[in-house]
This record gives structure tokens, sequence and C-alpha cells, in this order.
């Protein structure tokens, strides 16, 4: 196998310039955007760069557990599939704007997919 | 469950409670202030015992090698033993060399220092009224052309650091501070980028201090100072920003009144406001923003999503809550 979908994307820098776009959009969307809300920013940004990198398949150290646990006062606060879609949508949207090739949005798209159930609590 | 270790006594720390809180309630006369993590006035030096990560969060390096930590937002997984800090790590003294009136509920506390302190305007200090009770003030006086270090206080009614520093600190005493520390300070480098800086009450002397830096430092482009109270009473140093917009042609300044009491040459309405209606785009833009805790959070959500980068947006470490 040649370069993986995070070194094809163009590894940390290139995290670096999604985080502030994907955040923005977050916050922007009315659907989510009060998940977001109440917490302080710059903690929030390292998470979103957490999450970005996950998703692009970068190093990250995050178990099936983990998810659980971190997303646990969410659900309980009414997390569900449709704001999981909608964080989805926001991820997309922000590889499309950075002209990222449709197979690689693919790709992290099924790897988002594949932390679903954890997070949800399902 | 933790235990932590501390002169000689042992205590338990239940689920959920920090080292500070845990000292606290057993009666030690631990130092604090914000209780968040960022003032850094309860800091402490584990000796044994493995600290959380988030326990150091903002300190420098060549503290946080030697184990410093902030009780307060510390929430151990394993036994600790900690101690004080050394003195001469964390306690700075310096002279009173005035106390000067800026309005009717602020003064200029003016501190000399035999051995210079090296900072950078819009840091801050903590000053201590006595051993375990503190305050964090930020710089509004720059190096090279103040010559001493300068914090703007505002009296609190309750406020035990602040009635002290109103009615009893007089030229020649000498009080004891924490090392300057903190990162909301201007970094040349980029002497076009566009500089917003937006302050409510006191939230104006770091301002003051990072407006000053840069324009002492050959910042071209342009400077935009806001600084918002309620009544006019609350704006400061008014004057003195009017002439420094007249000496330099790229710093302006908006002195912003959000109530109902607006005379002629200020702006109706909220800082935040007013400066987001004239620069509704923020991207490329570097922001400042101090004083008010709702202000700043509200803030810094609205100037990201107009546009500025997360890195470009520097606040206040700490509140400016009643003090």
């Amino acid at each position: 196998m040649s370069k993986n979908l995070f070194e094809q994307i163009g590894g940390e820098p290139a995290v670096n310039v999604a985080v502030d776009i994907f955040y923005r959009k977050v916050l922007s969307d009315d659907r989510i955007s009060h998940f977001f809300d109440d917490v302080d920013m710059e903690r929030q940004a390292a998470k979103q760069k957490a999450f970005l990198t996950m998703a692009l398949g970068g190093p990250n150290k995050y178990s099936g557990a983990d998810m659980r646990r971190g997303h646990a006062h969410l659900v309980a606060r009414g997390l569900n599939d449709s704001h999981f879609d909608a964080v989805m949508e926001n991820l997309a949207a922000t590889l499309q704007e950075l002209n990222v090739p449709p197979a690689l949005i693919a790709q992290a798209a099924a790897i988002c997919e594949g932390t679903r159930n954890d997070v949800l609590g399902k | 469950m933790a235990s932590i270790t501390f002169e000689g006594n042992s205590y338990r720390c239940e689920e959920g409670q920090s080292v500070l809180d845990v000292l606290l309630a057993h009666g030690v006369a631990a130092p604090h202030s914000c209780r968040s993590g960022s003032c850094q006035s309860c800091m402490m030096r584990v000796e044994t015992g493995e600290l959380p990560e988030s326990s150091q969060a903002g300190i420098k390096e060549t503290l946080r090698v030697q184990g410093y930590f902030l009780p307060c937002i510390c929430r151990p997984g394993d036994d600790l033993t900690i101690v004080r800090p050394d003195t001469d790590t964390m306690r700075l003294e310096a002279t009173v060399s005035h106390v000067t009136a800026l309005s009717d509920h602020v003064v200029c506390v003016g501190l000399s220092s035999q051995t210079p302190i090296s900072y950078r305007p819009g840091q801050f200090i903590n000053l201590f009224k006595d051993d375990a009770t503190a305050r964090s003030y930020s710089l509004a006086s720059v190096p090279d052309m103040d010559g001493e270090l300068r914090l703007h206080v505002r009296r609190f009614a309750n406020g035990q650091v602040s009635t002290w520093i109103h009615e009893a600190l007089r030229p020649g005493d000498r009080v004891q501070l924490s090392p300057p520390a903190g990162d909301c300070f201007y970094l040349p480098g980029q002497a076009e980028q566009p500089l917003l800086l937006i302050g409510t009450g006191t939230g104006l002397a770091p301002l003051y201090g990072i407006a000053r830096d840069a324009l002492a430092q050959g910042h071209r482009g342009p400077i935009h100072l806001y600084h918002g109270s309620r009544e006019p009473a609350g704006l400061y140093l008014v004057e003195r920003l009017q002439e420094l917009a007249q000496q330099y042609a790229n710093f302006r300044y908006f002195p912003c009144l959000s109530g109902s009491e607006v005379p002629d040459g200020f702006l109706p309405g909220r800082a935040l406001d007013l400066a987001l209606s004239h620069a509704p785009e923020l991207s490329g833009w570097r922001i400042y923003l101090c004083g008010n805790p709702d202000m700043v959070k509200l803030a810094r959500k609205r100037v990201f999503l107009a546009g500025a980068s997360m890195r470009e947006i520097h606040s206040d470490a700490f509140t400016h809550q009643a003090a």
C-alpha cells in the first residue's frame, strides 16, 4: 500500500487549516451548535483537531471506550443520529472546500461512520 | 481514591475534588484566586506521584519540568506529595511608586523593582495582599517607555484586594507579586496585519500596553481599539488615547457607551457590536479581547465566526471578577 489517507491529504498542516473551517461550520450549524456552545473554545478546537486527525486516518489514541465516555454527557443531552449526520455533512463540506478529492472524502466518511455506535452510546 | 500529602498531613481526595478543594476543606491557607486554572496563583510543586497532564496547562516549560502544577484544576489519579512553591521562584518584591486615580473607580498602581522584572505588555502578575490572598492584574506598562510596572485596579465593593489597594496602599510600601505570565501580548513579525483590540472596564489595561507596544515596535497595519462601558465614568485614559490616535495615523480609538447617556465624541452601543459592525469580515486580523468574562467568551465566538483564525485570537488569561 502506498501513502495512507492522512499523508495523501497533507498530514498535520492540512488538519490545522481544516480545523478553523470545520469548527466554524459546526458553530454556525443550528442543528448542532448548542452541543459546542458552553465549552472553552481553545479546548474545543483541540478536540476538533483530534477528531479531524482521526477522521483523516491520522495517528490517534482514542479507543471505542474513550468515544463512549467522552460523549456520554452529550448523549444524556439528546445527542442522536441526526446530529451525527450533521457533523458528517460539515466534515464533507470542509474537505470539499479544501479541494480534497471525492474518493478521499469517502474514506474519511467511512472512518467516522465506524465510530457512530460508540459516539452515540449504542 | 488518591491521597494528598502536604506539610506532614495526608488528606483523602474524593472523586471529582481538586487538590485545592482538598487543601481548603482541611483549613490549609493555600493561595488561590480564579479556581479555573488560569491565574496560576495557587501553583505548587509535586515531589512524588504522577500528575494529570492537564494540571500543568499553561505553566511555562522551565517550571513544568520541575513539577509545578495548578492545584485548582488537578484531579489526581495517583497519590501525591506536594509542597509550596519555592519562594524565590514564585515571588518577586517591588516597591509602590505611586497610586494615581484614573477615574472615580480606577487607580493606576506603579511598581518598581531593584532587579528589573522582565515582561511583555499585556501579561499579568498576581499581587499579594498577604500570603494567602492574591489577585491577578494585567500589565498596562511598556518596559522601555514606562520604567515601572503599571496596573489598573478597579475598586469592587466587597473586593478584599482592590479595597486594600485603593485605601491602604501608599508610595514606598513593599509588596509581593508573582512573575509575569500569560500569552496575551504583541508579537512582532507581521507589521502590516490589522489588529483589533476590544476591552471592557479595566480590560483596557492589557490593551493599552499591547497597543503602545505594537506602535513602539513599528507596527504599520491598522490598530483599532474599542473600549466599552455602560456609563461615561467607566471609561478612562480617554484623552491620552485620543492623543495617541492623533499621533499615529494607523491607530484608532473608539470609546463606546452601552447605557443611555452618550456624550459627544462617544459611540452609542457595546464595544463588541460596534467593532463587528465596522469590521464584519475578520479573516487575516489579529484579535485581542480583555475584560468582562462573558464579553470575552461571546467575543471569541463572534470574531471566530467572522473569519478570524483561532490562532489569531488572544484573550486575557484570567477573569476580571470582583476582586
